[in-house]
């Protein structure tokens, strides 16, 4: 019992930071219809600047700060200048934001060295708590807690405001929401810089929970936020959600029942899902 | 005049919809651009919005070029597009599609939205419906409303009836009829005897020409010409 409960809770973490990278994927690529592959090296870079902050003020609420900026002008820059000139065009998109991903990647190396670098847990989050026989871990729950509340807030922020219910309009139909006199290139970039920042605080998030980083875990972790979007279905943040609880959750309960099929899973359960609802759990009929 | 569209050609793709259409809209009028399928109705209409840009000609609204502007700055000169399919938001529900269209929240919206409310009772009894599951009739209530609860002095609306039942497109008649006493109206119609009953002027397009134009009641009278144009008599 007591490892089942540990199981799932590192299950329930890594979905979360799942989450926190598919969400932004899935809003890009239902919203503007781009196919971010560098969206995964946000996730180092926000990895990296959270860790080298951290390391320079000791303060770890620095380190997500920093980590938000790096997101924010990072995601600005990428929408800017690398994805608004291939709008309507996937093969420039996938091409483009391949090309970018590897930039990035050796720009973090350029920046921080080619070396892995150790993360520190700050001390108010380390250790567990004892309830009854199982460890809960705090830095795992914390992960839990800040995915849900992010979850929470991206939920009101596309139901309750008109800003969020644009967005949703430009998922079904974006000429009609031109059509209707919104600037829909400027919601383009505001969904992109919020993805990016996400990718970016889940990278900060992660890195204490792996205790190392390296450059090319984004690329790592993208891949499994592609199936997350995939699964969950483009444009649908509890589609998101739900399908990232269950990678995570298969990925923990496989890597310690049966290691050798963890990655394998999440491919089946993406092929399973697809041939049953191809849009997705949660798609959007477009 | 309000509008002022002169001679425009329009390429989709490769495909030279419009070679030169030509028309204007006065103020508190309905114009109606009549012609077989295909001649290039609906293309005129959008390049008007600015969703096909158009390659050669001129379009002014209120006496200022409009033509090279992105969509949502025509639209918000003052100009309310009801596409062909409606453009529902299908998982949205009435309520939010109305949000996502609300320019302001000003008096003036709201009382918009009320007078449009009033016309059209059904978008009230199913406010909090998701668009998706609205009959087609509704469908394209909601898609006039929305046009039309901004502060737009024209509308441009294409082929409302397509689809609808007599008795339906009978009630949006009487709807479009209304709204020409707040505002003109650029309409798009298959349905003839629709447009002859609500337009003041008509445009035939043809091949992407503007072949032929006038008062309605002249349309209404020359049976050779709808046979030439229409196919009707």
């Amino acid at each position: 019992m007591e490892l089942l409960i540990n199981l799932s809770i590192n299950g329930l973490a890594t979905g979360l930071l799942l989450f926190l990278l598919a969400s932004g994927l899935s809003l890009i690529f239902g919203l503007m219809d781009v196919l971010n592959f560098s969206h995964g090296a946000l996730f180092a870079w926000g990895a990296y600047a959270g860790v080298w902050a951290y390391s320079v003020t000791g303060s770890f609420v620095a380190g997500i700060a920093a980590a938000l900026i790096a997101g924010v002008v990072l995601g600005f820059l990428l929408e800017r200048f690398i994805i608004q000139p291939v709008y309507g065009n996937h093969i420039r998109q996938i091409l483009i934001t391949l090309g970018m991903m590897l930039v990035l990647n050796e720009l973090l190396k350029v920046v921080w060295g080619p070396d892995q670098k150790s993360a520190a847990t700050p001390s108010y989050l380390s250790g567990s708590w004892l309830l009854g026989d199982v460890t809960l871990i705090k830095y795992r729950l914390f992960i839990i807690v800040v995915g849900l509340i992010v979850f929470v807030l991206l939920y009101y922020l596309l139901n309750h405001t008109r800003m969020g219910l644009i967005v949703r309009a430009g998922v079904i139909n974006k000429e009609m929401v031109q059509a209707l006199g919104i600037n829909i290139h400027r919601v383009f970039m505001g969904v992109f810089i919020l993805g990016s920042a996400l990718a970016a605080l889940a990278g900060a998030l992660f890195a204490p929970y792996s205790g190392v980083i390296y450059a090319e875990l984004g690329m790592e972790f993208a891949i499994l936020a592609f199936i997350v979007v995939v699964i969950g279905g483009m444009g649908n943040i509890v589609g998101s959600l739900m399908a990232a609880l269950l990678v995570g959750l298969t990925g923990a309960y496989l890597a310690y029942f049966v290691p050798e099929l963890s990655l394998a899973a999440n491919m089946l359960l993406m092929a399973v899902i697809l041939l049953w609802k191809p849009s997705g759990l949660f798609g959007v009929k477009r | 005049m309000l509008l002022e569209v002169e001679d425009i050609e329009t390429y989709i793709g490769q495909f030279h919809i419009l070679q030169g259409v030509s028309f204007q809209a006065q103020k508190g009028e309905v114009t109606v651009l009549l012609g077989r399928n295909g001649a290039g109705k609906t293309t005129t209409l959008r390049s008007i919005i600015g969703l096909s840009p158009v390659a050669k000609g001129t379009i002014r609204f209120k006496g200022e070029p409009i033509h090279r502007l992105p969509t949502y700055q025509v639209v918000r000169k003052g100009i309310g597009y009801v596409p062909e399919d409606q453009g529902i938001f299908g998982d949205l529900t009435v309520e939010e599609n109305m949000k996502v269209a609300m320019q302001k929240k000003d008096a003036e919206t709201m009382e918009r939205l009320e007078w449009i409310l009033n016309l059209f009772p059904d978008l009230k009894k199913f406010w909090r419906k998701k668009g998706g599951h609205l009959s087609g009739g509704q469908k394209q209530m909601l898609a006039i409303a929305r046009a039309y609860v901004n502060k737009n002095d024209l509308l441009l609306i294409d082929e409302p009836s397509k689809g609808l039942s007599p008795i339906m497109v009978e009630k949006l008649m009487e709807s479009i009829v209304e709204m020409k006493k707040m505002t003109t109206v650029i309409l798009v119609e298959q349905n003839y005897l629709m447009a002859s009953q609500v337009g003041d002027r008509f445009y035939i397009i043809d091949d992407g020409k503007t072949v032929e134009s006038g008062l309605m009641k002249e349309l209404r009278e020359n049976e050779q010409l709808r046979q030439k144009y229409l196919g009707i008599a």
